[in-house]
């Protein structure tokens, strides 16, 4: 089946942290993979983490610059839960059932393979945030995950001025540098 | 250059900040010093590890929402399965291991119990303090000061006084509220308030000492039913360890306080409750204990007399059997539990500022 424009163009919007897309396609999707989860051994929580899951590999592929979507987003996202809830269930060793059969599978193999290597690269910057401490973790979070800019972090976290919250900033990014090279190694 | 204007410059550079002259200057830096070239080479990739973090935690916070907001307006639901026919299956293929295995755990039983009456002691040392509090005359007053402030008008009727008080906490939004049976020991009135002050008068629909759980129901013109509860109740075992969370009214203001499951078993054994280390004082009695999902896992009931920061709390699941009791003697009562969590992932502020509209002191009158 042929994509429609429309279609892309909601592909690409997830890829740009769009909140309306994130919604639209949360909407129309989140059922099919409830379904299939809860009725294959899964519980709600399951089908939750499972389908956001899926949801994250849809915004790494959404955001690789040369990645042509070659099915529709349903198909996509059923095929990458597919394939995450089988492998959880293998690990978790519960009893594998038949799995009912969707008629078209799209293959998301090595779709899943760059998103382990992401995921691994994402938990070692976590887990060289949970090192550093307060009020470095939350002043370079604020920096680099919520975008405030110097003068909102001053006033935010109390410091006399823009200036003094960059110099915080920038010794605490040292130190997080440091913290990441360390868990990089040891991974 | 010290490290940080060091940090500083090389971060300006990766972004293109800099300008031409400076852009140049840096770049003949970089050629002629190898240490400089390896650390921006670091920078580089340190930096685009920390721009990718920060999408990352941006997507995940967004779709979180969105799962929230669609479940607050409906559009997306949980499903309910019925999975009779497995159990069915399972049984006759089972039939014979089960009976035997039913035959072996009843002597067990017999046996041990029987063991249990000829050993223990007869008069069991009572090492434990029920977390209800005793409103005195002193507290009595600041409370009534407190209620010609507010905009609220207490209903309680004038001439009876509050004797006792504890914590309760909303289970179903129709108005089911749960709180600990001994809050309520010797009940005439019931009266629950809000963290707004907002009081409601409460009808006890069970109470069980046995697993120390009370149901109660708001019967109130002035109350408004919430469409949903943020929290859901977990009917699993919580591990060892796990942090955990509480929200209630040992003073006339709601308190938060966390801590950790230290075993998951109460006082000497008893496996309807759980061990908590986390600190509480009368008027805790019946207040939600949550895990860091935002799910409830018990009511904290009682301290340990004899030990400090030793809590005890009925399990959750004794809320389920509770529940399921009830429908079989009463099949209109209707009161669902809600299994997941939609505040799961948030962090923890947010989530005691979802949790706290729904826990509500409760006040006793004795008759």
């Amino acid at each position: 089946m042929s994509i429609t424009e429309q279609e892309k163009a909601v592909f690409k919007a997830i890829g740009r942290n769009d909140k309306d897309a994130i919604e639209s396609v949360y909407k129309e999707n989140y059922s099919l993979i409830q379904h299939f989860v809860v009725y294959n051994n899964g519980s709600e929580d399951d089908a939750r983490d499972i389908f956001q899951e899926a949801m994250m590999v849809l915004y790494e592929k959404a955001k690789t610059p040369d990645f042509e979507l070659t099915c529709q987003i349903k198909t996509y996202l059923y095929s990458v839960s597919r394939r995450l809830w089988l492998k959880k269930l293998q690990y978790a060793r519960r009893i594998e059932t038949q799995i009912e059969n969707f008629d078209k599978i799209a293959p998301v193999e090595e779709d899943l393979e760059d998103h382990e290597k992401l995921t691994k690269q994402y938990m070692t910057m976590r887990a060289a945030m949970g090192k550093i401490g307060e009020p470095c973790k939350s002043l370079i979070e604020a920096f680099y995950v919520h975008h405030k800019n110097m003068q909102e972090i001053a006033s935010f976290f109390g410091y006399t001025n823009a200036d003094n919250a960059k110099n915080q900033k920038y010794k605490c990014l040292v130190r997080l540098k440091k913290l990441f090279f360390a868990q990089y190694k040891n991974s | 250059m010290d490290q940080l204007q060091l940090a500083e410059m090389v971060e300006k550079y990766l972004r293109g900040e800099l300008s031409e002259a400076e852009r140049g200057s840096f770049e003949i830096m970089r050629r002629n010093d190898p240490e400089l070239d390896q650390m921006v080479v670091e920078y580089h990739f340190f930096l685009e590890e920390m721009d990718r973090y920060g999408e990352i935690r941006r997507f995940k916070s967004n779709i979180y929402d969105t799962h929230e907001t669609l479940q607050e307006n409906g559009l997306i639901k949980e499903l309910r399965i019925k999975t009779k026919a497995k159990i069915i299956n399972m049984w006759s293929r089972y039939r014979r291991v089960v009976a035997v295995a039913a035959s072996i755990a009843g002597i067990t039983a017999l046996f041990i119990s029987g063991m249990m009456t000829i050993f223990s002691p007869n008069a069991p040392i009572r090492d434990i303090e029920e977390l209800r509090r005793k409103v005195t005359s002193l507290e009595k007053q600041s409370s009534n000061q407190r209620v010609e402030f507010n905009k609220f008008k207490t209903k309680i009727e004038p001439g009876a006084s509050v004797k006792f008080g504890g914590t309760s906490f909303m289970i179903d939004p129709k108005g089911f509220l749960v709180t600990s049976a001994h809050v309520l020991k010797d009940a005439k009135m019931v009266y629950v308030e809000n963290q707004d002050g907002e009081e409601f008068k409460a009808e006890i629909i069970h109470t069980d000492p046995l697993s120390d759980i009370a149901i109660l129901k708001i019967h109130d013109e002035d109350f408004k039913a919430p469409k949903q509860l943020p929290y859901g109740f977990s009917r699993n075992a919580t591990e060892l360890s796990e942090p955990v969370y509480t929200l209630g009214y040992p003073k006339d203001e709601i308190v938060y306080n966390e801590g950790y499951l230290s075993a998951k078993s109460g006082l000497d054994g008893d496996t309807l409750a759980y061990q908590l280390a986390i600190s509480a004082n009368p008027g805790n009695s019946g207040g939600p204990v949550l895990n860091k999902n935002g799910e409830v896992i018990g009511i904290l009931n009682a301290r340990q007399a004899s030990a400090n920061g030793v809590v005890f709390a009925t399990k959750s699941k004794n809320i389920y059997t509770l529940l399921n009791e009830l429908k079989e003697s009463d099949p209109d009562l209707n009161i669902k539990l809600k299994n997941n969590s939609s505040i799961k992932g948030t962090d923890r502020s947010h989530q005691v500022r979802k949790v706290q509209d729904h826990v509500y002191m409760v006040k006793v009158v004795l008759g």
